[in-house]
Parts: structure tokens; sequence; C-alpha cells
């Protein structure tokens, strides 16, 4: 067959396969959109379950997930960013370093399930911290870890070879160059990376299953050492565990969860992309 | 007064030798250039002044480099660097204001005091011959101003920690001939009260600026001798050809 | 005083370096710990070949394969799905798209990797499986079926971005060489460069699939959570990882039904850690 029928032929097919991606995409956050608008109201948002989360608003869920994510990011990011810092500026090419970053790729690729039950045996059983604010947030804060890192590390390393010369040629210490040009030049791809892993940790729900969520919470947890409810599992709970969950409540929970997680990966995006048209070098 | 004294100075980067058996001495307030086609090992030996051959892996170096007579392998690397201060070949200002530029190096070394760091700035820009164009806009970024004024800027910004030599690697390669006489200009004045080590692939601009020349081929230093010797009647024949440019 | 400043920075960061080792060993230690205590009631090869999974039965009935065929069956509807798709998708961004389209489809993708898997799953619930049911004229749609396309569906960001990366960085010359005797385009792709960047995108692929295993939320909502052995595409299935999910909030701690859950744990740890180690080799060889 003549070559370029060929090509044509499977560039279309190529083109369908992406439009379909695209289409799915669409379809998904169209639905969402469509049939969890309507259920935003200030009382849904307000308000407690009621009538056995068949009624009321998802409330505790909401600040549930805000103190998990933060409580994720208080551990994630210092060590995180530590961690980037000396893969970027001081580790030496050999296998100590390879064995690092071979374990990042691992941490990544473990099932966030098996995340629950690392945290399930460590922080719940073997800390005594109980089913807890704490043993989740430590448990997404692993989880995230990996992200953290690579993300800082390339903003990190993105900064220029000649700057950190440059300072160290007129007496500064490697200390004072990371910590007056490197870093501060490195801001905002650590932002975005952060911010990027803030979404993940909200939208996770197998490793909080068993280290922090709770099935049906009214009042708000007043510790890190309470449990907590949270949007993923309130949202697995009312889809699979509740009959007779009002469509407009399952399809708000979903809408809000989203959206909370689209609106940090936008505002990821746009520091990403500011931090592009500003950049000076 | 000897700044400078090394002997039998050998550099290897993993198993590549790039220096060998280098002796020679520096003397206080002169321009020495450094001469030789690229590959001879020239900038290695610049760099190993201020031990900003430290920052590559794998290298390796034998013999003594001493500074006043101390040798710089024991001495604190940020004092060494603060009394030997590098200018760079690419005009390469940090992305920070012109004020800020200069005043990093003082700032890194404790001096807070906002006066004395002002006052120290213009000093720095007025010795590079920069101060009365850029006086008026401190603030602005570095960058905005032309390669010529950047490479000045570096020039104060190394002269604001006051060092006591510095040492200029190819600086006026990125530069226009105008720019190149201001810069040559500014390293004639700073002779009085710095010693200056000049690398440069350029031959005519050593025997305009240097006092001595040293000439380096394959990692080896042929000869060190008064300029107008060297480009007169140089001992070696091979210093000859590549004065005259049949090769290099 | 500042060379110890210099000193203490220098020993904290090479700390939180090693911290991810740190971590690896520790997850997999503690999995260890509570998982393998299973194997004082059951043998390794009864575990993981046993036929029936009834762990709360007298006495439980522990034996995995259900669950691994499971996991296997719907992985591999999963793999044959995105494999093609993923794969052309990444050349078509990587290669044909126009600068505009080529945008668009790359944020098209990143929004499919944001969303969260349970918001997935929720929208597969009541969309997908149900067309299944009409589709294919089952009792019901809750199959692996249902499970191996929207696992298909959220691999995809994984592998077109590892694959159009590996795409990427071949040398052009590769490619102007195959143009300059005369290929087509699709002829220089598909002779040429998908060969040159095979490496990288089997990486994606292995990436991707490793991604399908490790998931939960959705295939528990999806699969229908049967932990039978599977005889086609289209009965309800239970995943290795949806056991763990979905029992271990009634298991007692310190029960053997616990520690069979932890032995889960341990096998799929394995698994993602060899997928893990693979990719990472085939990611590295390339020159």
């Amino acid at each position: 067959m003549n070559p370029y029928r060929t090509q044509r032929i499977a560039f279309t097919l190529l083109f369908m396969a992406n439009a379909l991606i695209l289409l799915l995409v669409g379809f998904v956050v169209a639905v969402i959109v469509q049939k969890g608008l309507p259920a935003i109201t200030w009382q849904f948002l307000s308000d407690i379950p009621r009538q056995g989360m068949r009624a009321g608003g998802i409330f505790p869920a909401i600040v549930g997930t805000l103190y998990l994510v933060a409580g994720a990011i208080v551990f994630a990011l210092p060590l995180g960013l530590l961690a980037a810092i000396y893969l970027s500026e001081y580790a030496k090419d050999n296998l100590l370093t390879r064995l690092i970053k071979l374990s990042i790729v691992n941490l990544a690729g473990v099932p966030s399930v098996v995340y629950g039950l690392f945290g399930l045996a460590l922080f719940v059983v073997f800390f005594k911290f109980g089913v807890s604010i704490l043993s989740g947030s430590l448990t997404l804060g692993i989880m995230i870890l990996p992200l953290i890192i690579t993300a800082s590390r390339e903003a990190l390393e993105s900064v220029p070879q000649s700057f950190r010369e440059v300072s160290l040629s007129l007496g500064a210490s490697k200390w004072q160059t990371i910590q007056h040009i490197v870093l501060p030049n490195a801001i905002p791809g650590i932002l975005t990376g952060t911010i990027l892993g803030l979404g993940r940790a909200a939208g996770e729900t197998a490793p909080i299953l068993f280290t922090v969520a709770a099935f049906y919470l009214p009042q708000l947890p007043g510790s890190i050492f309470d449990q907590a409810m949270a949007l993923p599992y309130h949202l697995y709970v009312i889809s699979t565990q509740v009959p007779n969950v009002d469509e407009k409540i399952r399809y708000g929970t979903a809408f809000v969860l989203l959206a909370l997680v689209l609106f940090m990966n936008l505002i990821a995006i746009i520091i990403r992309y500011k931090f592009r048209m500003k950049k000076k070098w | 007064m000897v700044i400078f004294t090394i002997d039998g100075l050998d550099i290897r980067f993993g198993s590549a030798r790039v220096l060998r058996g280098v002796s020679m001495e520096v003397f206080a307030h002169e321009i020495l250039t450094v001469i030789g086609p690229s590959g001879s090992g020239k900038t290695t030996f610049l760099r190993m002044l201020n031990r900003m051959n430290d920052l590559q892996p794998n290298f390796r170096m034998s013999g003594t480099v001493a500074l006043e007579g101390k040798d710089i392998r024991k001495m604190d690397v940020e004092v060494l660097r603060r009394k030997v201060g590098t200018v760079f070949a690419l005009p390469l200002p940090l992305p920070l204001s012109i004020f800020d530029n200069v005043a990093y190096g003082p700032r890194m070394h404790g001096l807070r005091n906002r006066n004395k760091l002002s006052t120290r700035v213009e000093e720095s820009l007025q010795a590079a011959y920069l101060w009365d164009e850029v006086k008026d806009r401190l603030h602005e970024s570095a960058f905005k101003l032309s390669g010529g004024q950047q490479q000045r800027l570096c020039i104060a910004r190394t002269l604001a920690v006051e060092p006591e030599v510095i040492l200029f690697d190819e600086p006026c390669s990125g530069l226009d001939p105008i720019s190149t006489a201001k810069v040559e200009d500014a390293m004639i004045k700073l002779k009085q009260r710095y010693t200056l080590i000049l690398v440069t692939n350029n031959v005519k601009q050593a025997a305009r600026v240097g006092d001595r020349t040293a000439f380096f081929l394959d990692g080896e230093m042929i000869e060190i001798d008064k300029t107008d010797k060297i480009f007169t009647a140089p001992r070696d024949g091979r210093t000859d050809d590549y004065i005259r440019g049949r090769f290099g | 005083m500042r060379k110890l400043r210099e000193f203490i920075i220098e020993k904290l960061v090479l700390l939180c370096g090693l911290a991810s080792i740190f971590f690896v060993v520790l997850i997999f230690l503690f999995l260890l710990r509570e998982g393998f205590a299973v194997f004082t009631t059951i043998s390794p090869s009864a575990f993981l070949a046993g036929k029936s999974w009834y762990p709360i039965s007298e006495p439980p009935l522990l034996g995995i394969l259900p669950l691994i065929l499971g996991s296997l069956v719907v992985t591999l509807g999963a793999a044959l799905i995105s494999i093609p798709i993923g794969v052309g998708c990444a050349i078509y961004i990587a290669e044909i798209a126009p600068k505009r389209l080529k945008e668009i489809l790359k944020a098209g993708i990143e929004l499919l990797a944001a969303i969260p898997s349970v918001v997935l799953g929720f929208i597969g619930m009541v969309t997908l499986v149900p067309l299944v049911k009409t589709v294919f004229h089952l009792p019901t749609g809750l199959t692996a079926l249902s499970g191996s396309i929207m696992l298909a569906f959220m691999a995809m960001p994984t592998i077109v971005s590892i694959a159009e990366d590996a795409l990427y960085s071949i040398p052009k010359t590769y490619k102007e060489g195959a143009l300059a005797m005369g290929a087509t385009h699709w002829q220089a792709i598909w002779r040429v460069m998908l060969r040159a960047a095979s490496s990288g995108i089997l990486a994606a692929i292995m990436l991707g699939i490793g991604r399908v295993i490790g998931e939960t939320m959705a295939v528990m909502m999806i699969t229908g959570n049967a932990a039978v052995l599977p005889h086609s595409l289209f009965v309800p299935v239970r995943t290795l990882t949806a056991t763990i999910a979905a029992e271990m909030g009634e298991a007692v701690i310190g029960s053997e039904h616990y520690f069979a859950l932890f032995a889960i744990g341990i096998v799929l740890f394995v698994i993602s850690f060899a997928i893990n180690v693979t990719a990472d080799l085939f990611l590295h060889k390339r020159q």
C-alpha cells in the first residue's frame, strides 16, 4: 500500500486515540460539574452530615481533609527539601546516591494501600498514636515525600551552576551560597511541587482508611490525636456503604473534592508559568 | 615582594594529567599575563590559585602553592578566596540588583552596617570605573547593564571583598574593542593596589598590559620573563612560534 | 564557628537524604513483621496458591490465588487497552500534533492525572458499570472488564508522559537520517524512532502497569469484590489491593486475618519494587 496512505491512516488513528482520551476526561469533569454544582450551597459546605449522611453537609470532611493535608506538608516539606538539597548540592556521584535515588523511585511506586498498612502498623499500633490525625498526616507525609523531593531537586538543579561558582569565588561558604543564591531562586519550583503534593494528599483514600478516617464524626476533631472525617473517604462511604443517599449529595461531595484538588493544581501551574515569564536568566 | 610561590605543581582530573611540574613566583603589584593555546592548562593553573578546582570531581594535585608563605591547602578556603578573587570570562552578574551584586561578598563576610556597605559599594564601583554610569540606578537589576558594564560590575564585586590578588580568566573574550579597552585601562590602574594575574588567548593583549608574561604549552610552563623580553627575544623556540602565530 | 555550622548542616542534609532509604526499608520491615506471622499457621505455598479466600470462616481459609488472579486479569485487560492507546497518544503528542494542539492534549492528560482515584471510582460506578451491564448483557456491570477499562484510563498519564519523554530524547539525527533517505514521517516513526526509544517506552509501560496493580479505590468500587477464581473478564473479581482496603476495617488487630492482609501487602510491595527497579534500569539504559 502506498506509504502516504498508510501514514494518513496511522495519523488519523493516533489522533482519534488522543481525542478519545480528551473527550473522556472532559466527560468526567462535565458530569461532575453538571450534577454536583447544584448541590453546592453554603449550607452544604458548612453543615454537618445529618440523617445518617443522607442529608446535611460535608463540613467536617472538608475540615478533616484540610487538617490532614496541613499535617502532611509540615512533615514532608522540611524533610523533603533538605533531602533535595543533599541530592542537588552535596551528593557525589556514587553508589549511595544511586541507592537514594532508587529508594525515592520506589517510594513513589508503593501502592497507596500499602502505605495504609504501613501507617497502621507503625503509627497506629507500634507508636500507639491510635487512629488519629497524627497517624494519618504522617502516613500521607511519607507518601508525598518522593514528590516533594523530586520537584525540589529539579528546582534546585535548574539554578545555573555559574551562580554558585561566582558566590564561592567571592569567599562565601557552601551553605551561604545555598541559602542566599540557590534557594531563593528555586522557590517557585519548590512551591509548585509542594502544592502538587498537597493536591495529591488531599485526594488519597487508601492511606487514610485505617489510620485516621472516621465513618461519622459530627463534631470537629479537637486535637491531633482525634479521628477525623475526610472528603475522599466520605465520598467512598456515601457511594458504597450508605444506601439511598441523594444523588445530589454524592455528586456534590465529588465536586468539592475535585474542585479542591484541581484548584491546587491550577495554583501550582500558575506559579510555574509566572516564574518562567519572570526569570531573569 | 613575592605573593605566590608555586613549586612542582602537578594537576590531574581523574587519569588526565593537565599540569606538569609548574614552578614559578608571582610578585606583588605586578600584572602577570599567562598565554598559550587552548588546552595548555592555563585556566586550570589560574583556578588553582584560589582553589576553585576543588569544585571539579576527581581533582588531584601534588606540589605546593603558597600565598605569602602559607600553603593554600592548609588555609581556610573562604579566607583564601577573599584574598584571591576571580573575574570570569563571561560577565556573570548574580540575579540581584547592581548594589546587591557588589555588596554580596562583604555581606557574606559579615559586614552588615548599612553605611559601611554603601561606602564599600561606592568605592568598589569607582575603582572599577563604573560608578558614574550606575550611581543613579543602583537598585536596578544587574542584567540591565551592557556586557562591558556587567564585566566591570564583576570587577567591582571582586574588589568589594578587599582582595590582595585578582585573577582574570580571559575577561574580555565576550566584549567589543571599546569595552575591552576600558577593562584593560582599569586593570592597569588596579595594579597600584592589587596584584593581577591575567589569562588571555589574545597575545596582543598580553603585550599591551602585562609586566611579565608566562607561556604555557601542553600543561607545562615553557618560560616566564619580562613581557618585552618574551616578545622580542624569547628563550624558547616554541614561545616564539606561538607569539608569531605560527600555531595556536 | 562557621566551620561547625557548615559541618552540622552537611550532616543534617545527608541524614535527610538517607531518610528515603530508611523509609523504604522501614516499610518493608513492618510489613514483614506483621505479615510473616501468618506463615506460622499456613505455609507460603498454600498461601500463594490456595484457591479459597474465606478469612472469617473457622478455621480461616487464606489462599490468595483468587486475589492474585483477580489482580492479574484486571491488569492484563487494562494493559491490552492502555498500551496501544497510551503509546499512540505519546507518539501523536511528541511527533505529530501541531503546537497548539499539543499544549491542549498535555493539559488534558495532566488534568486526568490530577483526578483523585475515588472520584474516578465514583464516576465509573455510576456511568461505566451500568454501560457494561447493558452492552454485554451481564447480570451485573461490576466486573473485571469495567475495572480494566477504568484502570486503562487511569494509567494513561503515566504511560503517555514517560513514553513522550523517551521519544523526545532521541537525537534528531535519527529521524532526519530516515527522512533524508526518503521515508515518510510515519515510516520514520514506526521503523526508526520507536525502536530507538524502545527502552524508555518499555519503562513507561511497566510503570503504567505498576500504577494499575497498585490502584485500590477505583477497583474497589467497580470490580465487584467477589473473592473467587475468575473465569473470564465478565465476572466480578477481587484484587489484592481491594482485599486489604475492604477487609482491614473488620480484621481484629493481631488475628490471623490481620496477619494475612499484611502478607498480601508484602506481595504487593515486592511486585511494585520489582517493577520499579526494572523500569528504572530501562530508563537509565538509554544512551
